[in-house]
C-alpha cells in the first residue's frame, strides 16, 4: 500500500462525535464511544451548548437519575462505553428515575457483584472461615455461621471440594468478596451445600443471563425432556443432575451448545432426543 | 548473580562478576556478567544490562496499560500472551491489534480501542504502509505507531533507522489515516460476532 506524502493532520472522522444513547439501543457499541443522555440532547439544540432551551410542553417525563450499569462509566456529563456489546435500556418500573442503561457483553470471566447468586467450590477451611473459589480474581470467604441453623456448637457439614450455592454480601474492587448461604431473614431459600453427584460445568456469563431471563423457553423444554435438578450460578457455572449419568451428560451438552444454536436447531435436537 | 550492592563493592564468585556505578557522574544501570556458560564453544559470555525485559513486550505492555482501566481491578494482574503463527512483516503492529482484540474479548474495561500501524520509508523518500518483511529489510527506516480509537492520538511509537522530522510527521499522518480502516474492521468483526447471538 503506497500513499503519496500527506502533509496536513488527519481530518476529523464522522462518527467520532458522541451519539444519543437512545439512537444506539440494541446496537453494538465499542469501548471509547461516548453516549449522550436524553437531558444532554436538549442542550445540543439551538442556543448553543450550555444554554438549556425552556420546554413549555407538559409531555416531558420526569427525568430522574439514570443508572449507569455494567460496561458504562460516567465521564463528565456523558456515558463512556468501556466494554464491547449491545447497549440495552430498561425503563424505570416505579416511574422514578430515568431507567438503567447497560452493555450486554459476552464474557467468560466473572467479576463478583453484590447480591449475585453464585456456585463456588470450597478450597480451604481456616479457623471459622471457608475459602470458596467463585471464578473471580480472589477466593470469597464464607463464615461457618452463615448457614441456616448453624451455631457455634452446631457446625455445618462442609468439606473441601464441596459445591456451595450462595450470594455475595460484600463484593467490590477494594475488598475480598464475602458470601453467605442465608438470606436477610436467616432462611436458606435454596442456598447451601449442593448435594452429591451431578455435574458442574462452565459456560459464558451471557448464556446464564439468557437462560435465567423470565421469557426463556430453553429451560421449559429441557424440563419436559428429563426430570432434572439444576442450579445456575451467575459466575458462569451450572450444576445439573438427572436420573442417570448419560442423561446428565446429554443435558450438559445441550446447555453448552445453546449458546451457538438458533431456536430451530434447538427444537430439532429436542424433538430427536424426545423420540429416542 | 545479582544483588543489592554498595556503590563501589565488587564481588567475584566462580565465573561471574558484578559491578555497580563506578563513581560520581556515571549513570549506568546495574549490570551483571557471566563467562564460560557453554561447554562446546571455545568461549562464551552473557552480559545483562538493566532490567531483563525485552523491548517489544514492554511496548505492548505500555500501550495496554495506557488504555485499560486498571483502577477497576486493583491487586489484579492481566496477562496477555501473544503467539506468533507466522511473521510476514509489520509484526509489532499485528501484535498490538491482536492484543486489543483479545482484551475486548475478555471483557477487560478499556477507555478506548487501539491499533498498530507500521510505516516503512524507502531511500527515495516514498512511504509504504504495512510493509512486508522484504520491504522492511530494504527500507531506510521503519516506524511503528499505536493509535487510540477516540481521537487517533498517538499512544506509542517505536522507530528504527534514519528519517527527518518532516518525514516523521508524514508517516504519523498516514498512519492515522490508515488506522481508520483498522478500526472499521474491528467494528465489523465485532458486529459479526454479536449478530450470531
Amino acid at each position: 500500500l503506497c500513499t503519496p506524502a500527506v502533509g496536513a493532520a488527519a481530518e476529523s472522522l464522522p462518527g467520532d462525535r458522541a451519539r444519543a444513547a437512545r439512537t444506539v439501543l440494541d446496537q453494538v457499541v465499542l469501548p471509547g464511544e461516548e453516549l449522550l443522555l436524553p437531558e444532554q440532547e436538549d442542550a445540543e439544540g439551538p442556543g448553543g451548548p450550555g444554554e438549556r432551551p425552556l420546554r413549555l410542553n407538559a409531555g416531558t417525563r420526569s427525568r430522574g437519575r439514570v443508572v449507569c450499569g455494567p460496561g458504562l462509566r460516567r465521564c463528565g456529563d456523558r456515558l463512556l462505553v468501556t466494554k464491547c456489546g449491545r447497549l440495552r435500556h430498561k425503563e424505570p418500573g416505579g416511574g422514578s428515575g430515568g431507567g438503567v442503561y447497560w452493555v450486554d457483553s459476552q464474557q467468560k470471566r466473572y467479576v463478583p457483584v453484590k447480591g449475585d447468586h453464585v456456585i463456588g467450590i470450597v478450597t480451604a477451611k481456616s479457623g471459622d472461615i471457608f475459602k470458596v473459589d467463585v471464578g473471580g480474581s480472589e477466593p470469597a470467604s464464607l463464615s461457618y455461621l452463615a448457614f441456616e441453623g448453624a451455631t457455634k456448637r452446631n457446625r455445618p457439614n462442609v468439606q473441601i471440594g464441596d459445591l456451595i450455592y450462595g450470594q455475595f454480601v460484600v463484593a467490590n474492587k477494594d475488598m475480598e468478596p464475602e458470601m453467605v448461604c442465608i438470606d436477610s431473614c436467616g432462611r436458606a431459600s435454596g442456598m447451601g451445600v449442593i448435594g452429591q453427584d451431578g455435574l458442574l460445568f462452565k459456560v459464558t456469563l451471557g448464556l446464564i443471563r439468557k437462560l435465567l431471563a423470565p421469557d426463556c423457553e430453553i429451560l421449559q423444554e429441557v424440563g419436559k425432556l428429563y426430570p432434572l435438578e439444576i442450579v445456575f450460578g451467575m459466575n458462569g457455572r451450572i450444576w445439573v443432575k438427572a436420573k442417570t449419568i448419560q442423561q446428565t451428560l446429554i443435558l450438559a451438552n445441550i446447555l453448552e451448545a445453546c449458546e451457538h444454536m438458533t431456536a430451530d436447531q434447538r427444537k430439532q435436537i429436542f424433538s430427536r432426543l424426545a423420540e429416542s | 548473580m545479582e544483588g543489592a550492592l554498595p556503590a563501589d563493592a565488587k564481588t567475584c564468585a566462580e565465573s561471574g562478576t558484578e559491578s555497580g556505578p563506578r563513581g560520581p557522574g556515571c549513570s549506568l544501570r546495574h549490570f551483571a556478567c557471566e563467562q564460560n556458560l557453554l561447554s562446546r564453544p571455545d568461549g562464551s559470555a552473557s552480559f545483562l544490562q538493566g532490567v531483563a525485559e525485552k523491548s517489544r513486550e514492554r511496548l505492548i505492555r505500555n500501550t495496554c496499560e495506557a488504555v485499560v482501566l486498571g483502577t477497576l481491578h486493583p491487586r489484579t494482574s492481566i496477562t496477555v500472551v501473544l503467539q506468533v503463527v507466522s511473521d510476514a512483516g509489520s509484526l509489532l503492529a499485528c501484535c498490538l491489534n491482536a492484543a486489543c482484540m483479545a482484551l475486548v474479548d475478555a471483557g477487560v474495561p478499556m477507555r478506548a480501542l487501539f491499533c498498530g500501524v507500521t510505516c516503512a520509508l524507502n531511500s527515495d523518500g516514498t512511504l509504504v504502509l504495512d510493509p512486508t518483511a522484504k520491504q522492511e529489510k530494504e527500507a531506510r527506516a521503519v516506524l511503528t505507531f499505536a493509535l487510540d480509537s477516540v481521537e487517533r492520538k498517538l499512544l506509542m511509537s517505536t522507530t528504527k533507522g534514519l528519517y527527518s522530522a518532516a518525514e516523521l510527521q508524514q508517516c504519523l499522518a498516514a498512519a492515522q489515516a490508515a488506522s481508520q480502516h483498522v478500526f472499521r474492521f474491528y467494528r465489523e468483526s465485532l458486529q459479526r460476532r454479536y449478530s450470531k447471538s
